[in-house]
Order: C-alpha cells, then structure tokens, then sequence
C-alpha cells in the first residue's frame, strides 16, 4: 500500500484493524515514510518476536546480540527517565529519534514491550503499538492454550497477521527507504 | 443448546448457564480425581492462576487500565471492571485493614454457584477456588504478590460469599538474570 498522497487525512481517535487503520494525522507532510522494524519483549527481557520491512543495513552483529543490546539500552532508558523525572510519570519513555530513525516505545503494565523503529516523519503512534498488543498478540497468542508465553512466538498466525497488520499502516510505505 | 428464552444471557451474549454447568462439570471432575478436598482445592488454585496469567493480558487490552498507584486503586479495578467484565457481577470492597494492604470482595451472588449444593462428604471443597487463583495469577502478572483466600461461603452456610485479598508485596523488575556483557554492562551504569 502506497502512501503518497498530499492531502491531509483526518485523524481517526480509534482506528479499527482489519487493514483499514483510517488513523493518521500523525505524520508530517511530504515525504515518504516507513517501517524499519518491530520488537516484542516479555517481562523477562526475552526478545518474543522480531521482524523486519526496510532494513537497509545490519548491525554486523549477531540477531541474539543486537536482542540483549536493545533490551539493554531500553530497561537503561527507561530506568534513566523515570529517575530524571520531576513528578511520577504514568506513561513513562515514549520514543527517541536520531538523525536516521525513531524508536516508538510502548509497555504494558504485565511488562510486554513493543519496539517499532520507523522513520523521523512518523509521529505518535502509541495507538499503533497498542493495537499490535491488543488485537495481535492477545489474540493471536495469550489466546492460544498452546502457544507458550515467554518464548519466541513460533505461531504462523501471530505472524501473519502482524505482517498485514504493519504494511496496511499509513505511514507503511515499501518504497521509501 | 439450551433455549433461547430460558437462558440468561450475559452481556457479550453468551449463555451464563452454559458457563455455571461447564465450571460444575470441571469441579465434579476433579471430584473424582483427587481423593480428598484439599487437593480439589489447590487444583483449582492451580488452573485458576493459570487462567488468570492470560486473562491480565485480555484484561488491559480490553478495559484500557493503566497501572494502579496504590492497592485501594487496584482494589475498585477489580471489583468495578474486572468482576463486571467477566462475571456480570459487581462485589462490594469492605473491611479495609488499617494498614491498608488487606480487604475483602463481598459477592452476593455468585454465578459459580447457581446450582450448586455441597453434599456432606465435601464439606471442606471451597467449590470456587479457581477465582482465587485467577485473581493471583492476574496480579502477579502486574507486579504485584497477594494472597487471596475464601471466608464465608453461601455455599457452607454464610450469609454472603466473601473474598479476602491481603498484598504481600510487590514483585521487582526481573533483570535478566546471567546475562553476559552487553546487558549487564549498560545496566551497571544505573
């Protein structure tokens, strides 16, 4: 699904899934934008699921490394932020962005971590990673008796799924890079 | 099936009947299972915590709750969206401990129950014990370890059914334990 056009889509409060998340607004005008990656993490720090759309470039190291590196820099952050903070915080670490990508951060209270890198022109999405945890994960995985909790989701269906779920995104875009 | 017009449906429109006989068939199984009462008992605690590490996850995607502040937060979560959400069923929250860390759900009815007499020879099976195991099992998930026990039961007597929670403590973010040097290494700066 291409993602190109000029006029400016209304936001949408509460997207419904099923390949038609109307939601946008939160992108800036112009440009191309795109999804690089996705992590889920248990509780545990255990990488559950990882995928990948336009991911020009490795890290040179291997997947299981660059897992622990992640989960790392992430717990680190967010203890980081939540010892800055001047008042309690309810949400916590949201996103960061460098000069190349943003990471999107989203957990919920059992502790499962969504981890979606994009490009700078995507901005909030936190109801995007909320939707990949409640109508996908839950769905696809809390819900079946026989797909254990904390390893690596194995389930062809979580998979699928999440894949149309990501590429049907507005700000999904195969071309940019 | 059961009819149309004679079953109770519940809000998602399910028929409540057909829940009550399936939790009856479950117990009566165990019945014959196990040998003795207590052994029922921890069976359901078991299953029950098993239901309830699931059902947290079905739970904050479907009610979006955030994280309770403090237990009587967590305490009005329950009984107002958890209980409502699942059993149809809102319990009352009295007997707060002084300190705040106890309290109990009061059920005046309870749709386990429905048609369920306790014959002598199980005088000592706590017939709803899975709900004590799934109120565990969902609020360790959060980080939080309770103790959750029956008091009165209307099936033994008692005049309502009640439920008593006491906090315990509250679980710490797991490290990932042995780790070799990228994670330890970047959590030893904090």
């Amino acid at each position: 699904m291409r993602f190109g056009r000029s006029r400016k889509r209304p936001c949408a409060g509460e997207g419904a899934f099923a390949g038609s998340w109307a939601g946008s607004g939160c992108h800036r005008d112009g440009g191309e934008m795109t999804v690089h990656s996705l992590y889920l993490f248990d509780r545990n720090g255990i990488c559950l699921h990882y995928s990948e759309w336009n991911r020009k470039k490795q890290a040179g190291i291997s997947k299981e490394e660059e897992f622990k590196l992640m989960y790392g820099m992430l717990f680190s952050i967010r203890s980081f932020v939540s010892k800055m903070s001047p008042l309690d915080m309810k949400e916590g670490f949201l996103s960061f962005q460098t000069s190349k990508y943003k990471l999107h951060y989203y957990e919920t209270p059992t502790g499962l971590k969504v981890v979606m890198n994009t490009d700078l022109g995507v901005g909030n999405i936190r109801d995007v990673l909320h939707q990949i945890y409640s109508y996908i994960y839950v769905e696809y995985v809390v819900k079946n008796p026989l797909c254990n909790l904390n390893e690596p989701i194995q389930s062809e269906l979580f998979r699928s799924k999440l894949d149309t779920f990501v590429r049907s995104l507005p700000f999904f875009s195969a071309r940019a890079g | 099936m059961v009819p149309k017009r004679t079953a109770k449906q519940n809000a998602s429109g399910e028929s409540s009947e057909l829940f009550t006989l399936t939790y009856g068939a479950l117990v009566t199984q165990l019945c014959k299972d196990y040998e003795n009462d207590e052994d029922v008992n921890k069976q359901l605690d078991k299953m029950g915590y098993n239901i309830g590490v699931r059902l947290i996850e079905d739970f904050l995607a479907r009610s979006n709750v955030g994280r309770c502040h403090d237990f009587r937060e967590t305490a009005d979560v329950i009984a107002k969206v958890a209980f409502k959400m699942y059993l149809g069923i809102t319990p009352s929250i009295t007997n707060w401990s002084p300190a705040g860390d106890e309290f109990s759900l009061i059920l005046e009815n309870n749709p386990l129950v429905d048609f369920v007499e306790l014959p002598d020879n199980h005088s000592s099976l706590i017939y709803s014990n899975l709900l004590c195991g799934v109120l565990r099992g969902a609020l360790e998930m959060v980080q939080m370890a309770v103790d959750v026990k029956f008091v009165q039961d209307t099936l033994k007597g008692d005049g309502v059914t009640e439920i008593r929670m006491k906090f315990i403590r509250r679980i710490e973010d797991n490290l990932p334990a042995g780790e070799e040097c990228p994670v330890r290494f970047i959590m030893m700066l904090f």
